[in-house]
């Protein structure tokens, strides 16, 4: 190589103070911005549910009142388990960070117990209203409450099953305090889920 | 630094993780966890689609040179595609739909974004590999299965999506509007698998650029390159997304009965192109800007000069992310939606042209005064600048709102997409193909295959591209089998014959490239570690580099850009080797004239 | 065969001409300036600075002055350009654009034909002596008109080229469109967004009378379609 000139001073010199990056483990990091895609699908169901609402809002008439077709005291029980079920993931995520296996395990099922009861009663409420004709064919109502609340009830699922790979692996002893990565990933997962749900619980079913 | 989750530092200095990868055929070839593997894969997709897309253009292009004529080899089609072999408006709707799919979808964006993004990023930021090298494999492999539906759209009852790349609703919406069901809807999940496949490459990107840089890769040392793969993987991030849900909106109209897009029930046309083009326009973007920065990496390189205005060029990079978002309502100016609108756009459409501006004067800028070499990636990326001067002005007669009344929807908007996405990415394509080809497979392209080729296709692509100009301002509309059934089109026929002939001769010509890629992938001459004497990170590394890439985690002191430097007697000096005398280099680059 | 390869615009017949036209020629001049100053520069650059035995570039990274100059000048012009193109827009799209005497008629666009429905004698539209025919359009010559377009199936495009005027015909609404002819002869018009297998052949004529023939036309054709 020809940079023998080059090279003769400098290679004592220590590596620069600055280490380039975000300061943020890239797990973490790396959720984080792939949460901004999923604000930015949210966003698209959501916008084209406020779009064709002002559009065309007699296709919701008599929502929420004084007829909806929904059955919102059931949903907002279920709008309270998961919040519960981020409570649970803080506490299993606080549990992690100070080391304290039997309760990241404990409450790391809570959390997938609560979360599938989520998915349960979404479940449920559909069959519910299919049995009384609100399809997503029947018009502009249907149409945007099964896409936003089914995409959203497919997110939960996929949060589900990583929790339980998550708890699976804690129950075998991965997480330690120096390290568990998986559980403040999932946590910040699972927390976004929630909170795009209160959105939806709101404008879908109580606007 | 904040508490981390784990109690070591994200940063290991000690060791560098090249090593020999001793594991199976299959994990090392076919489901690798390597960038630079998974990158040739997306290389030898990408390469596929763009041929099949080619050979779909040529379909259209007969019927349109040689409207009524049997297509050669037409007879062998079924008879759903072709009458006595004459091409039937089916297969011509199918053809133009599929065309602009395969292309923008499963050649251009991969080929930029799976390819390059891949290869380049952890070279030349000096990491081992991605921040996720197994999302990084299943990004690959859920793009597979995308593919593989959207092409067994022709092999279905009704035969491919025809509705156009655009899919307007509710043509799309509706198979007996178009006459096309399952094709329709395999054209709707194929793209939201794909749009998997790509949100999974972009956070990969995006974190591998933020947390995986060696030690003095600041910011404004990153090459260009990687500035605009950063940026393309920010607007993939952001604008897929919405693709994907409107997707999944008309795959819901044309499967479960929703009435997104049914105006009897209240849904909106409109909300299918707005939701598409927010999408669309980013996505654009996408397709230009990994072409421009590599092409800056390899002009510098060729003219043996720093990029002039590296900072303008990395803040117009930005801006063109930026302003991205703000002007998709210029692809519905005749749409319909509210007049005003029309003018807000035309204005921010206006105003994006600037950033490009200053790309294409800090180009001129970095050729003037230097010392050209005309290795066969300068010519290309010569003839990126050059055509893409042509795409971006022909963009300003159709920004202007009222004269898009008139070329809307009309050949001229075709000239204008194909001087930038072939005039611009495909070239910059050929260059950054030729240019790393060496480094990816250990061997040199034939440069003087590599010349005839680019010359052939340089004269057949404005000979094929420049009259649609001419097209478009008599008014000849786009997506038609047939322009005979026109009188004020009749006239025209013999451009389109002679734009046909080009084309012919345009697609002929790539199989020089593609003989030129497969021959020497194993007779090719032999790569030394840098053979274009660049000052990139890969370049220090064998030809190809090992698994794992560096032995030593390298130390980076200056800019990729400091050709023809005093501090050294060569013409270039790589980035990781000290500056004689000491010190990091200055952290920002000098200016002259200030 | 001449004329296909110029940069001229074919010959209109409406007052659009006029509000767009010029436009076009303006672009044309400022962009053809703009691709001159820059593919010469390239190509001078090109074969002044080709690598020479002994020759070394100029190390220099940039000159803040020179981006600041092309940077403004870039911005000004297209600035100038989209101040210049808005009036027109708001002439020829606008709501308030639309002559308040223009005529008024509707067209109705569906796979793959044009439906005109004109006011008959009365002149207005949503009366009995309203009457429609397939695939003709007939308007009066330096007169405005102004049809309420829509669609019954998928989005078209009603485009006249010689009146330079283009607007999506789209289902679930009713658009206004205008125009006012300044030449007697017949002229195409033709989709312009793809619409299904029949697009291309999605054709009409657009007739241009005098006044005189207009009527005549229109009580000739009132009564043929009365009597089918």
């Amino acid at each position: 190589m020809a940079h023998a000139a080059a090279v003769q001073e400098d290679v004592m010199l220590p590596p620069p103070s600055r280490a380039p990056g975000a300061g943020v483990y890239s797990e973490k990091l790396g959720m984080w911005i792939f949460l901004g895609s999923e604000v930015m699908f949210f966003t698209a169901l959501i916008g084209t549910y406020v779009i064709l609402r002002f559009a065309h809002p007699d296709a919701w008439a008599g929502h929420p009142k004084p007829h909806t077709p929904l059955n919102i005291p059931v949903t907002a029980v279920n709008t309270f388990l998961l919040i519960c079920s981020s409570v649970t993931m803080v506490k299993a995520f606080a549990a992690a960070q100070d080391g304290i296996q039997r309760q990241l395990r404990l409450w790391l099922l809570a959390t997938v117990l609560i979360g599938a009861t989520f998915v349960g009663v979404q479940v449920y409420e559909y069959t519910h209203l299919i049995e009384h004709g609100f399809v997503p064919s029947q018009g502009l109502f249907g149409s945007t409450f099964y896409t936003m609340t089914g995409f959203h009830g497919f997110h939960v699922t996929m949060g589900v099953l990583c929790m339980i790979y998550v708890t699976m692996k804690a129950f075998r002893g991965k997480y330690t305090q120096a390290d568990h990565r998986g559980v403040e990933v999932i946590g910040l997962y699972w927390h976004f889920v929630d909170l795009v749900w209160i959105i939806l619980f709101t404008i879908v079913y109580l606007i | 630094m904040a508490t981390t989750a784990t109690g070591t530092s994200p940063f290991t200095y000690d060791h560098g993780h090249a090593h020999v990868d001793d594991r199976s055929f299959i994990r090392k070839y076919i489901f690798s966890t390597d960038h630079k593997i998974i990158g040739i894969q997306f290389l030898i997709m990408s390469l596929t689609f763009l041929l099949l897309g080619g050979t779909l253009a040529m379909v259209m292009r007969w019927q349109l040179g040689f409207p009524g004529k049997p297509l050669p080899g037409g007879t062998l089609l079924p008879d759903t595609y072709t009458s006595g072999g004459v091409v039937l408006p089916e297969f011509y709707n199918s053809a133009v739909t599929m065309h602009g799919t395969f292309m923008v979808f499963f050649a251009i964006m991969p080929l930029l974004v799976g390819v390059f993004g891949n290869y380049l990023i952890p070279l030349k930021i000096g990491a081992p590999d991605m921040a996720f090298p197994r999302i990084n494999m299943a990004s690959f492999w859920t793009a597979v299965p995308a593919g593989f539906l959207m092409l067994a759209g022709f092999f279905v009852e009704g035969g491919s999506a025809a509705a156009g790349w655009t899919s307007y609703a509710p043509l799309s919406a509706r198979s007996d509007l178009t006459g096309v069901h399952l094709g329709q809807i395999f054209w709707c999940v194929s793209l939201i698998v794909l749009g998997l496949s790509s949100i999974m490459g972009s956070f990969n990107y995006i974190t591998t650029v933020i947390n995986l840089r060696a030690p003095g890769m600041n910011w404004f040392r990153l090459p260009l390159s990687i500035w605009s793969l950063f940026v393309t993987a920010c607007l993939v991030l952001l604008a897929i997304p919405v693709l994907s849900g409107a997707a999944i909106l008309l795959l819901f109209d044309q499967t479960i009965g929703t009435k997104f897009f049914e105006p009897t029930a209240g849904g909106q046309p409109l909300l299918w192109q707005h939701l598409f083009w927010f999408f669309g326009h980013p996505e654009v973007y996408i397709l230009i800007l990994p072409a421009m920065g590599m092409a800056s990496d390899i002009i510098a390189n060729g003219a043996r000069k720093p990029i002039f205005g590296y900072t303008s060029m990395v803040l117009a990079i930005i801006a063109i992310g930026f302003l991205g978002w703000g002007v998709w309502g210029h692809h519905m100016f005749q749409s319909g939606m509210n007049p005003t609108l029309g003018t807000t756009f035309m204005i921010s459409t206006l105003l994006i042209a600037v950033p490009s501006a200053i790309k294409t004067f800090n180009w001129l800028g970095t050729i003037w005064k230097g010392q050209i070499t005309f290795h066969v990636p300068m010519l290309h990326a010569l003839a990126f600048v050059s055509m893409f001067v042509i795409g971006g002005l022909s963009g300003v007669f159709m920004a202007a709102s009222p004269f898009d009344i008139y070329i809307h929807d009309t050949y001229f908007i075709v000239a204008h997409l194909h001087y930038v996405l072939f005039g611009g990415s495909l070239f910059a394509i050929f260059a950054a193909v030729t240019y790393w080809y060496p480094k990816m497979f250990g061997r040199m392209m034939n440069p003087t295959i590599g010349k005839v080729h680019f010359w052939l296709t340089l004269v057949f692509y404005n000979c094929t591209f420049f009259p649609m100009h001419q097209l478009g301002l008599h008014g000849h509309m786009r997506r038609i089998y047939d322009p005979t059934q026109y009188a004020f089109l009749k006239d025209l026929q013999p451009v389109n014959t002679f734009i046909s002939i080009s084309a012919f001769c345009l697609f002929a010509t790539q199989f020089l490239f593609a003989a030129n890629f497969i021959m020497s992938w194993f007779r090719g001459e032999k790569a030394p570690n840098n053979p274009w004497l660049d000052n990139g990170l890969e370049w220090t590394l064998p030809s190809p580099p090992p698994h794992g890439n560096f032995a030593t985690v390298p130390t980076v002191y200056r800019g990729p850009y400091e050709y023809s430097s005093p501090h050294s007697d060569e013409d270039y000096i790589p980035q990781n080797v000290p500056t004689p005398g000491g010190g990091y280099g200055s952290p920002h680059p000098q200016h002259a004239g200030d | 065969m001449g004329n296909f390869l110029s940069w001229m615009l074919p010959e209109g017949a409406s007052t659009f001409v006029g509000d767009i036209d010029w436009i076009y020629y303006l672009i044309l001049v400022v962009t053809g300036v703009a691709f001159f100053a820059v593919e010469i520069a390239l190509v001078v650059f090109l074969i002044k600075y080709r690598k020479r035995p002994g020759g070394k570039a100029t190390y220099v990274h940039g000159s803040t002055r020179a981006e600041i100059i092309w940077t403004s000048v870039t911005a000004v012009v297209v600035v100038i350009i989209g101040l210049l193109s808005a009036p027109a827009w708001n002439k020829i799209k606008g709501r308030e654009g639309v002559p308040p005497n223009a005529m008024p008629i509707g067209i109705a666009a569906k796979q793959f034909e044009w439906n005109v429905t004109y006011p008959g004698a009365d002149g207005k539209l949503g009366t009995p002596d309203d009457f429609t025919i397939r695939g003709q359009l007939h308007v009066p010559v330096n007169k405005p008109t102004v049809a309420m377009l829509t669609s019954q199936d998928a989005i078209h495009s009603f485009f006249v080229p010689s009146f330079r005027i283009k607007q999506d015909a789209v289902p679930g609404m009713h658009i206004r469109v205008w125009f006012q002819p300044t030449k007697v002869g017949e002229y195409e018009l033709g989709c312009a967004e793809l619409c299904g297998l029949g697009h291309y052949r999605m054709r009409a004529v657009v007739t241009v009378h005098t006044q005189e023939d207009y009527d005549r036309w229109v009580a000739q054709a009132a009564h043929s379609v009365a009597q089918r």
